[in-house]
């Protein structure tokens, strides 16, 4: 590299120690670059043969692949290549593609275990179905030897495909065990080994009932219910990540006066970063150069720009907005604020009620009852015959019937269907227990900024302006980028203003635009600049030659759907409060626009969370909703949150469920959902309830066969699964 | 009954052919993108010769 020969000229040390690292970069071997696209639009096998042409065409370009599935192109290229040259490619052949972060997809843990479950089920199914066909003829009348020698086939199947396949039960059940606590999977670990046990006792004696049967149907089924179980959240997670994956964090890090486009993790302490107009900061840092007006909404909730010059410090996750800055870093990666913030949202966790699942809550009354009653059969049959064989046999049949086969179904199937319900409706579930907990909500907690109000502001007082202002207004706001200049401009043009004659328009970053217009100087800005006090309120002002400033003000446009989601959910009974870092102002005109009679302004982050502490301290049950990093704490806090897609990632990582659309109007559908889905759990436990209430009773007197465990068990597994589907349809 | 002796060991040695070639496929990692591979079965591209 050239440039660490060359004497710097730079006055910082780190510049000089900047291109030294880059050097050692250049040591490295140079490997073949993987790049993961996302490809949003493909859909047919036309897009997957063109895109894979257009990629392959590259000489550079060593192998490339398209998943349908996910909608992802995965590249291998020569050393060198980056994803914006495959991105400009693929964009020429008219293919719309975005740049993933690879290291954010980690998804081939999930991947792994998911095909685990679905190499055990494959093989407990296969012995399930040979084992049924063997039981078959027993079940219609095969007697002395041919009974002994299906039995002894039988087990010969059933006993390696049950040590292999229900391995998963076996583990969790062995982890609660050591721990002194009952899980569900303690019963069915214990009814499939003791009727193994008992089933080859049995049959050494040549007895008449064995149970091989039912203790592989058992398997089978469970590890159907645990397999929905993953793939619910392995889809969830996976979503997630996409979203995390889609934020490509790059930086442009100026040495010796060269840009060079770095991944953020490379950067260091002392760097000289260029953040460009709407660029977000990505490290901590103090200007160092140019003068700009920055957005803290994202970490603060306040929509007041702040004036940035030389000096100011500035936090990751700001966005620039007029002009370009020279940041130099003072805290980068896991040192940012951004990350610090993390401390906050392990304590408001640690704070959260310990929510125990609807499974485990009947796991805690059932695996106890169950126990009991097997060990009172046995004791009991014991005391009356005095033949072990007798007991023992009873004892497993009525472990067995009582198995919670259709209660670990019961869950599973519910929160798939309703999972899939409320994603095609742009609901991501990323817990597993957020449906039962969101079903118990009774108040919902608004952030505001980015969460209820979103996109450009509105100038709310245009009539004030006489049209000649306005056109002069409208020439000077339409030569900027700044968010009150873009709306002004939007605003004029609507109202058919004509742009005047404005010479010499010049923008000063972070101040406002000026020009000349009919020799008077004419200026569109801050409340300083323009010669006029401060206001409160978000407002740009108007200077024309010597009269006095007037101001645009502005009011922030609600997020679509949210006046109906407010609205929806107060007819649903819920107490609806909002939250917000802003200023008392701008929050009480959007609670009374909404409808919100409960609103705080001015929070600070610790206040959020203690405001939701104190709520659930005074027993009710919260849903929040923020996207901000000052709504982060609260989020964990809650009993249960919700973000939208645009918020920061460490807004989404806090919370349960991530809205995917721009539309809040879900959020009171969900909350139906949820009641459906929490409803439908309890029908299901209800269904599997009755079924051993029926049972146990014929198990107990000792009339239960092999024949009548595998219909109770199949019959029982099937009604719950067609009652879960239900919550799909409605 | 003397049949069962060849019929018993041949269904379960056709029924484990079965659950082979399904651990089979689930190695290879053919559920990956299963409407990929719905869609490239249409295409007509390595029609003449199989690709490279």
């Amino acid at each position: 590299m050239s440039l660490s020969e060359t004497p710097s000229l730079a006055a910082c040390p780190a510049c000089v120690a900047a291109p030294a690292a880059g050097a050692l970069a250049e040591n490295a071997i140079p490997k073949d670059v993987h790049i993961t696209l996302s490809l949003p639009a493909i859909h047919c096998s036309a897009c997957i043969a063109g895109v894979e042409r257009a990629l392959m065409a590259d000489p550079e370009v060593v192998a490339a692949r398209v998943n349908l599935t996910l909608k992802r192109a995965q590249i291998e290229a020569a050393p060198g290549v980056e994803a914006s040259d495959m991105i400009d490619l693929l964009t020429r052949s008219g293919f719309e593609a975005h740049e993933m972060d690879a290291g954010a997809l980690s998804a081939t843990q999930a991947d792994r275990a998911g095909r685990d479950l679905l190499m055990r089920m494959a093989v407990a199914g296969f012995a399930m179905m040979n084992v049924m066909l063997l039981s078959v003829a027993v079940w219609s009348g095969a007697e002395g030897a041919t009974r002994d020698m299906f039995h002894w086939i039988s087990a010969a199947i059933a006993l390696p495909a049950v040590a292999f396949s229900a391995q998963p039960f076996f583990l969790h059940a062995w982890t609660a065990l050591r721990v002194g606590r009952l899980n569900m999977d303690v019963p069915i670990s214990l009814a499939i080994a003791l009727a193994l046990v008992t089933s080859l006792w049995e049959t050494s004696l040549s007895g008449e009932h064995a149970y091989f049967d039912a203790a592989i149907t058992l398997t089978f089924f469970l590890l159907a219910g645990r397999y929905l179980d993953h793939r619910t959240r392995a889809v969830a997670r996976s979503a997630a990540q996409v979203l995390s994956a889609l934020e490509v964090p790059r930086a442009w890090r100026v040495v010796d006066g060269q840009e060079a486009r770095v991944a953020v993790a490379v950067l260091r302490v002392g760097d000289l970063i260029r953040v460009r107009p709407g660029g977000r900061m990505p490290v901590d840092g103090e200007i160092y150069e140019g003068t700009s007006e920055l957005d803290r909404s994202l970490l603060t909730g306040e929509t007041l720009p702040v004036f940035a010059e030389p000096g100011l410090a500035v936090s990751a996750g700001e966005v620039n907005l007029t002009g370009p800055l020279l940041v130099r870093a003072t805290a980068v990666g896991r040192d940012t604020s951004l990350h610090r913030m993390a401390d906050l949202v392990a304590i408001a966790e640690s704070g959260r009620s310990r929510y125990t699942s609807l499974a485990d809550r009947a796991a805690k009354l059932y695996a106890p009852g169950v126990h009991i009653l097997s060990v009172l059969a046995f004791l009991g049959w014991l005391a009356w015959s005095g033949d072990l064989r007798v007991a023992l046999n009873i004892a497993a049949a009525v472990l067995i019937i009582t198995c919670p086969c259709a209660l670990g179904l019961a869950v599973p199937a519910v929160t798939t269907a309703a999972s899939g319900r409320l994603f095609r409706r742009g609901l991501l579930i990323k817990e597993a227990t957020a449906l039962e907990r969101l079903a118990e909500v009774d108040m919902v907690v608004f952030d505001k900024t980015g969460t209820l109000t979103a996109g450009m502001p509105l100038p709310v007082n245009l009539e004030a302006f006489t049209a000649g202002e306005l056109s002069i207004a409208l020439a000077l706001a339409q030569e900027s980028s700044h968010p009150l200049s873009m709306a002004i401009a939007q605003a004029a043009r609507a109202a058919d203003v004509v742009p005047a004659e404005v010479t010499q328009i010049t923008e000063a970053p972070g101040y406002g635009t000026e020009g000349r217009w009919q020799d008077q100087v004419v200026r569109l800005g801050r409340a300083g600049w323009a010669g006029s006090g401060e206001s409160a309120q978000t407002a740009a002002w108007l200077l024309i030659g010597a009269t006095p400033a007037r101001a645009f003000a502005f009011d922030e446009t609600l997020r679509p759907g949210a006046a109906q989601a407010v609205a929806a959910l107060q007819a649903r009974g819920l107490r609806v409060a909002l939250l917000s870092g802003d200023g008392a102002g701008a929050v009480s005109a959007i609670a009374a626009r909404l409808g919100i009679d409960d609103w705080q302004a001015a929070a600070l982050p610790q206040d959020k969370s203690d405001r939701i502490a104190a709520l659930r301290d005074a027993g009710h049950k919260v849903l929040m909703v923020g996207d901000g990093l000052n709504d982060t704490a609260a989020l964990a806090a809650a009993h249960v949150s919700i973000s939208p897609a645009s918020a920061l990632d460490a807004a989404r990582v806090a919370s349960d469920i991530v809205l995917l659309g721009h539309d809040l109007e879900p959020l009171a559908e969900a909350v139906g959902t949820a009641q459906l889905a929490t409803k439908r759990i309890r029908q299901n436990f209800g269904i599997a309830t009755w079924y051993n209430v029926i049972a146990v009773p014929l198990a107990v007197a000792g009339f239960a066969t092999p024949l009548i465990a595998a219909l109770a068990m199949s019959i029982s597994s099937i009604t719950v699964s067609l009652n879960a589907l239900r919550v799909r349809v409605r | 009954m003397n049949v069962l002796a060849y019929l018993i060991p041949i269904s379960l040695i056709l029924g484990g052919l079965g659950l082979v070639g399904f651990l089979f496929t689930l190695r290879t990692r053919q559920y990956d993108d299963p409407e990929g591979d719905a869609q490239r079965i249409l295409s007509d591209e390595w029609d003449d010769h199989p690709k490279p």
